[in-house]
């Protein structure tokens, strides 16, 4: 038996191994370059970012890898140059949970065939369904190379307070991207510390390598099928709610400016100091159910959410920041299982209110 | 079977290679598989029928040992002691209830002592019966007779379902929730396979004598129990008469095959189950090009799934010194469809060859003299197909893709024996023949993956929507 030749096998792989996590460890990490991806070559790009907690039924997935998600989505196959191109920011009522692509804020824009004179726009769904500003800034960062017309940033109470800024998976898992948006724009956030140096070895690197080959490979079935999540049959926002009227640790009427995440703004005009920004205050449902005098809506008590759009309009103002209020523009009757998640007749209304206001801002 | 799993049985044989020496190797490996097949049994609705289902494995192992030795066998003291040694396994694992190892061996906590020593008195018995009376033939018909009769219920989703509301009223519980995936008896159509081989090669008087611990250890050899390969028993049993050296060039094979075997299987085919047909993939996606792609995926999944498998059964074999027989030799590359069933899954194919298709064809023709080779070739062909296409399931499905099979390889046949004179003038043209083998190889492949449409959709309907669609057909 040639036992030699086995040892010799293991011992020069083992070598190889070593050599190739030296390697890795000692190129520091990149972000934002473009990254090699089938999608908007082989199969078409995703109308948005990669998520979702049933991979084999939706063909899409969560991962943390930014590079990756952008390398997926159609931006990444090139904006027209012939159109004007309107990137849309936010939450799960942007990204669009249980609408399909065609159904959401975006797509109902697109279905509008507005123009600019003769110049059509594209509406692009940059949406990411967790509730942080601080992830939307840091989607905002990486969206900037791609130098939309316009950015409409619509966003909710839910995003503001300073504990849920790193809540978000997207943005705890990219302490590095979080750190230079923080020294950037002086955020004031208690970023994590950074990865350790055995996290960009090949072994610390396993998770993300092994979402990028599934990512590529449900691109094939996102091509074959155009189905990025599946549409279950859901609990509907609730209704009667609970005669409390507490909002995180705050007491009535102790919501103020400090306590929310406002340095937002300010970064993200920085920004976008050379592309329009409409910043929309998004649609909430008003229940009209049991102590609905007490809240809103599951989410929000009565006085938190008043003084909320009361902080955020007086905050609009003294940053001279172009802003829509549509908090109360579609009926209770048109939200799904959550109290900010649209149907796409809400997704509709919101887009009609939205038009005036878009092309206002981005037509010369 | 996770990759867990897979690392657990390497180090086990690894030890089990370290520390067996002349006659213990085949009793340390009696105990070894019997504990595997108890460990990799997976939980089922129905109350403690995880331990029983392995015990009913050891036992109708037992019986058709008992239907195949010699007589002089049945009362030798070395059989007596395997039959004492299973017996004390069994209620060891059973007793495992008492030490809160649930999960540990059995999935779920063993069944009451006093049901165990019930039931084991009872299979007692049956042993004891089919041992005394069965010296006649017809005994070894009544076994084969028994392993199809249990085959056909637990392939048969109309008969599973109706197995398991009637086990479920006898053990009180509910048969609103019965399902034909009730009863999931891990390894048996393997175990039956091997269990008709021995009984038939008795029948022919073919057998040669093995200890029931030979025996046992063939049947239920848990590198193969779940996924095959089909060894033969006296293969397997001069292999493992054989005496086991540590280090010799069999280590060396045995850690190739498992670290292919797992790179297939995880690596290659999990990944290409993400895109390959089923049935929400091929309701969904639009378009012949797409179509092919999940039906390529499919074809190529399901290859190295089953080879990957196959490599790992054999790795681990190696190191427990049997050489489990192979069971894919390139099929993919094979240039007409007998030369792919000769290279794909190939211990089932001979089996089939061995035990129906030689008898049935030899039977037609001494029977029915007047039938044309034709007939002949068309009866065999389409009835073996089919019955493999049953064998992974009694559905219409399966016996589509046991027709498509069928008929393909009948029109192979046919049309080869035409074809070879005609082709006998290009044997002086090399580029021409080549060309000819390439392109027989794609079409002998694209024939294969279409017919995996039948095979991987349970739908008639959809497999046909499928087909259609491929052929860019579909409305």
């Amino acid at each position: 038996m040639d036992l030699k030749f086995y040892r010799n096998v293991i011992l020069k792989a083992f070598f190889l191994f070593i050599v190739l996590n030296l390697i890795l460890v000692s190129i520091p990490p990149s972000t934002g370059g473009k990254q090699f991806s089938i999608y908007n070559s082989l199969v078409p790009g995703r109308l948005r970012f990669p998520f979702g907690e049933t991979p084999r039924e939706a063909y899409n997935f969560s991962l943390y890898d930014v590079d990756a998600m952008f390398a997926a989505h159609e931006i990444n196959g090139g904006l027209s140059d012939r159109a004007l191109n309107v990137f849309l920011v936010g939450d799960s009522s942007v990204w669009g949970t249980l609408l399909t692509p065609q159904e959401t804020l975006a797509g109902q824009l697109n279905n509008f065939n507005l123009t600019c004179g003769e110049t059509p726009l594209h509406f692009y769904n940059l949406g990411y369904p967790t509730i942080s500003l601080t992830k939307d800034l840091m989607l905002m960062e990486e969206t900037k190379a791609y130098n939309p017309d316009l950015v409409l940033w619509l966003t909710t109470l839910e995003a503001m307070p300073l504990e849920k800024q790193l809540a978000s998976p997207l943005a705890e898992n990219n302490p590095s991207r979080i750190e230079t948006l923080n020294e950037t724009y002086r955020l004031g956030l208690m970023v994590p510390p950074k990865a350790d140096w055995w996290q960009r070895t090949l072994f610390g690197r396993r998770r993300a390598i092994a979402d990028w080959v599934r990512l590529q490979v449900y691109g094939i079935m996102w091509g074959a099928t155009g189905v990025d999540q599946i549409y279950p049959d859901y609990t509907p926002a609730a209704w009667d709610l609970e005669a409390d009227d507490s909002y995180y640790d705050f007491e009535p009427d102790t919501l103020t400016s400090d306590t929310l995440f406002l340095q937002a703004f300010p970064a993200a005009q920085d920004l976008w100091s050379d592309t329009p920004l409409l910043v929309v205050n998004e649609p909430i449902m008003i229940s009209g159910g049991e102590n609905s005098d007490i809240r809103y809506n599951f989410f929000y008590p009565r006085w938190a959410y008043d003084q909320y759009r009361q902080i955020l309009s007086e905050t609009m103002g003294s940053l001279n920041q172009n802003y829509v209020d549509a908090w109360w523009w579609v009926p209770a009757e048109e939200f799904t299982n959550s109290a900010i998640h649209l149907t796409p007749e809400g997704e509709r209304l919101l887009a009609i209110g939205l038009e005036p206001f878009i092309l206002d801002a981005v037509c010369p | 079977m996770l990759i867990r799993d897979i690392f657990i049985f390497a180090a086990l044989a690894v030890l089990f290679r370290l520390i067996s020496r002349g006659k213990a190797r085949g009793w340390l490996l009696l105990i070894t598989s019997t504990l595997v097949i108890y460990w990799m049994q997976p939980a089922m609705p129905l109350r403690s029928l995880d331990f029983w289902l392995p015990t009913l494995t050891l036992a109708i192992t037992v019986f058709s040992w008992l239907l195949t030795a010699e007589e002089e066998q049945k009362t030798e003291k070395q059989n007596w002691l395997t039959a004492v040694l299973l017996v004390g396994l069994v209620i060891l694992i059973a007793l495992t209830r008492y030490l809160s190892l649930d999960g540990l061996i059995t999935a779920n906590r063993p069944p009451l002592t006093v049901q165990v020593l019930v039931g084991l008195v009872i299979l007692a018995a049956v042993g004891f019966v089919i041992g005394w009376f069965s010296r006649q033939k017809a005994w070894l018909t009544g076994g084969i007779i028994f392993l199809l009769v249990l085959f056909l219920i637990l392939k048969s989703p109309a008969l599973s379902l109706w197995s398991s509301v009637g086990l479920r009223s006898m053990l009180g519980q509910s048969t609103q929730n019965a399902t034909a995936f009730d009863i999931r008896w891990l390894g048996f159509s393997y175990v039956a396979f091997r269990l008709i081989h021995t009984i038939r090669d008795r029948q022919n008087n073919r057998l040669k004598a093995v200890t029931l611990q030979e025996y046992v250890n063939y049947v239920i050899f848990f590198p193969a129990f779940s996924a095959g390969p089909i060894d033969k028993l006296p293969r397997f049993a001069k292999d493992l008469r054989e005496p086991l050296v540590f280090y010799n060039p069999q280590l060396a094979d045995a850690f190739y095959r498992l670290v292919v075997g797992i790179f297939k299987k995880y690596a290659i085919a999990d990944s290409l189950s993400l895109i390959a047909l089923n049935s929400q993939n091929a309701a969904q996606t639009q378009g012949a090009g797409y179509t092919w792609v999940l039906v390529y995926a499919y074809a190529f999944m399901i290859y190295y799934d089953f080879a990957g498998y196959t490599d790992i059964a054999i790795g681990l074999g190696k190191l427990l010194g049997i050489d489990l027989p192979e069971n894919f030799n390139r099929p993919y590359m094979k240039n007409n469809l007998t030369q792919f069933w000769n290279n794909w899954h190939m211990t089932l194919t001979q089996w089939f060859r061995a035990y129906f298709f030689n008898p049935f064809t030899r039977s037609l023709r001494t029977r029915y003299k007047n039938l044309s080779v034709g007939w002949v070739i068309l009866i065999t062909q389409v009835s073996t197909m089919v019955l493999i296409g049953l064998w992974h399931g009694i559905t219409w499905n399966f016996v589509l893709w046991g027709l498509w099979h069928g008929l393909g390889l009948f029109v192979q046949n046919r049309f080869s024996d035409w074809v070879k004179p005609r082709l006998a003038q290009l044997q002086d043209k090399p580029r021409l023949q080549n060309f000819l083998n390439g392109f027989n190889t794609v079409l002998t492949f694209h024939f294969v993956a279409l017919g995996w449409v039948w095979f991987a959709l349970p739908q008639v309907g959809l497999s046909w929507q499928v087909i259609l669609s491929s052929l860019g057909l579909a409305g």
